[in-house]
């Protein structure tokens, strides 16, 4: 219980600092909002009323405190360009994101797996070289290339897949592929890595002196504790997959947080850079939550205490 | 016909020429229901020998250049996969020397008990077989002990739970590695009582590995000494412990405190087993061996029968 309220607080810490960074952070963004708002050619009265109605003369910690207050009832804000509620611009955008992300991760868990499992298993062998030289390529792309690339060759040239936008699932196809490459490589070398370690356990020369196959041996015996390392950094990585994101959907022209998070920057829009940005820290704190949950089902030394 | 004859068995580490010999002509073999006692100390080729018998031995870097290891009459270097699994557990199971890292650490208890049903006795893989395996290995509460991980449970414990995993498909022959080494003393002598009081209730053979020879004499038939990936003495059991013939027999008999008073300093054997191909020419023990002669280290002494069942690899073992 009190390992709870210690978790719930450190996650409420979290998010209070990503507020108040980013604020400043914006805040030190060169630039009239009210200009940007209004256009180029408004009138100065425009100007002011547009500076009066969004407090932007107000001292920093005024707009900060009214800022943090507004969080607090739960409201972040509307956009200063579409006037729509940021949470109702989030919340339609959830799903495309949602779906991306998870089929990315379903293809490169089913790749990374089988993968990481093998090349322990047959390490040494032409197939581990192989396999480590193309690990390495995977996690040296830059996403926006890649991205471009499979668009481009995939795509365009050979019409395999819908170029862009999203409509159907076929469409998500090519943007979640190319996410996927860029993990594949990172967590088939890790999956490797404490595979061998595993492989290399007492508990494994054991349940092969019981007679189990080595498949048994390798998949069951070996890969459920190999992948208690892997689960922590998943939960991790979440922040960093949403990097990923960010330029594939862009590239993609999908409809999800990645655009609407660039779409708010190009549009010097604070209320929805804000709101994309806390969105993004609730995700990886909920993420690190789910994770530390699973650990304690996963590794039954772990006790949650929850 | 012997449960299990080992005739002549050579061990390589790595290939020819780098191979490292581990093994050099191990001859060994154990009837129905009988116990060997495999004595000597670290790196005397014990273990190896011992996860052999299943070809438990990660192959590379481990290879057969000669021998032969009949269980049953059927050699096991020759066996395929399918019917090596067959073997492994159902007729030769193994309790390791770490029962906490032997286990595996993230499934119950129960369900790795069941997990050796299922491979060989699987019409009786059930809870309640799973339970019975429990009490019999003397575990208390063997019900809610199934449903324990095993880092819930004391070495003692684990090394119980071990065997009963162990004996679950009706074994007939048993291998025990060193099963106490980790252990408490106390808990020793209760896991070196169980294993004796097994072998009686379910006839099954032990090999026991050890580098205690106080504890063979609990419970071991027969004996063979090993040194340097040799058998350098094998004797019934009483009459080895109460007349040592080979001179490293002996020096590992003096090396073992007794319970007299008088008994004196206990002696330490000079000098260390010899590295794994760093093994001196002629009789291998010749360098520690406090009745060495110059021909000693010219060429390796015979395993000679030098009495009725009793071989010695020594051609002075009459000199004190």
């Amino acid at each position: 219980m009190t390992r709870l309220i210690t978790r719930f607080v450190w996650s409420a810490i979290t998010l209070l600092g990503t507020a108040v960074l980013t604020f400043f952070l914006l805040n030190a963004v060169p630039g009239d909002v009210a200009r940007v708002i209004a256009g180029s050619k408004a009138s100065p009265d425009v100007i002011k009323e547009i500076h009066a109605k969004y407090h932007l003369d107000d001292p920093w910690w005024q707009r900060l405190g009214l800022y943090l207050g507004q969080l607090a009832r739960g409201d972040l804000g509307h956009s200063y360009v579409t006037d729509q509620p940021v949470s109702e611009a989030i919340l339609t955008r959830i799903p495309t994101t949602a779906a991306l992300a998870s089929l990315a991760v379903v293809m490169w868990v089913a790749v990374a797996v089988p993968l990481g499992a093998l090349t322990a298993k047959f390490r040494g062998s032409w197939f581990d070289r192989v396999t480590l030289v193309l690990a390495t390529v995977s996690l040296s792309l830059p996403a926006f290339w890649l991205a471009r690339m499979l668009q481009y060759w995939l795509s365009y040239k050979l019409g395999w897949f819908p170029v862009a936008t999203f409509q159907s699932f076929r469409h998500l196809l090519l943007p979640a592929a190319s996410l996927a490459i860029l993990s594949v490589g990172y967590y088939a070398r890790l999956i490797h890595t404490n595979m061998v370690e595993a492989l290399d356990s007492p508990y494994i020369r054991a349940a092969r002196a019981k007679g189990a196959s080595e498949t048994r041996v390798l998949f069951k015996h070996a890969l459920r504790n190999a992948l208690i390392p892997v689960i922590t950094i998943l939960g991790m990585d979440v922040a960093g997959m949403l990097g990923g994101v960010l330029f594939i959907e862009n590239v993609f022209a999908l409809p999800g947080i990645g655009t609407l998070a660039v779409q708010s920057v190009f549009n010097l829009d604070p209320p929805m850079i804000m709101g994309t940005v806390l969105f993004t820290g609730a995700l990886v704190v909920g993420a690190n939550w789910v994770v530390d949950l699973m650990y304690g089902w996963i590794d039954p030394r772990i006790k949650s205490g929850t | 016909m012997p449960l299990l004859e080992i005739q002549n068995l050579q061990i390589d580490f790595g290939r020819a020429p780098n191979a490292l010999r581990a093994l050099d002509g191990v001859s060994l073999s154990i009837e129905p229901g009988k116990t060997l006692g495999l004595v000597g100390e670290s790196g005397s080729g014990k273990s190896v020998t011992a996860l052999s018998i299943a070809r438990l031995l990660a192959s590379p870097p481990a290879f057969y250049p000669g021998g032969r290891i009949l269980l049953e009459g059927r050699d096991v270097l020759k066996m395929k996969a399918a019917e090596l699994r067959g073997i492994r557990g159902g007729l030769v199971s193994y309790v390791f020397q770490e029962p906490g890292a032997s286990l595996n650490p993230v499934f119950r208890i129960g369900n790795q008990i069941q997990e050796a049903l299922k491979l060989h006795r699987p019409e009786a893989a059930t809870e309640a077989e799973v339970v019975r395996l429990l009490k019999l290995v003397g575990i208390p509460a063997p019900e809610a002990r199934a449903r324990s991980y095993p880092h819930e449970m004391s070495g003692g414990m684990q090394q119980r739970a071990m065997i009963a995993m162990a004996l679950a498909p009706h074994p007939k022959l048993l291998v025990a590695d060193e099963p106490t080494t980790a252990l408490d003393v106390t808990i020793q002598a209760q896991i070196i009582e169980l294993l004796g009081r097994l072998r009686q209730q379910l006839g099954m053979a032990i090999l026991l590995i050890t580098h205690n020879l106080g504890i063979v004499g609990d419970v071991a038939d027969q004996v063979a000494v090993m040194y340097a990936g040799q058998i350098v003495e094998t004797a019934p059991a009483r009459e080895l412990l109460q007349r040592p013939l080979h001179p490293y027999t002996r020096a590992l008999m003096n090396s073992v405190p007794g319970l007299d008073a008088d008994a004196g300093r206990l002696t330490a054997i000079p000098g260390a087993v010899p590295r794994l191909g760093a093994f001196p020419p002629g009789c291998r023990f010749a360098p520690r061996c406090p009745i060495a002669k110059a021909e000693c280290s010219e060429k390796i002494p015979e395993l000679l029968e030098v009495e009725p069942g009793r071989f010695v690899r020594c051609p002075f073992w009459e000199n004190e």
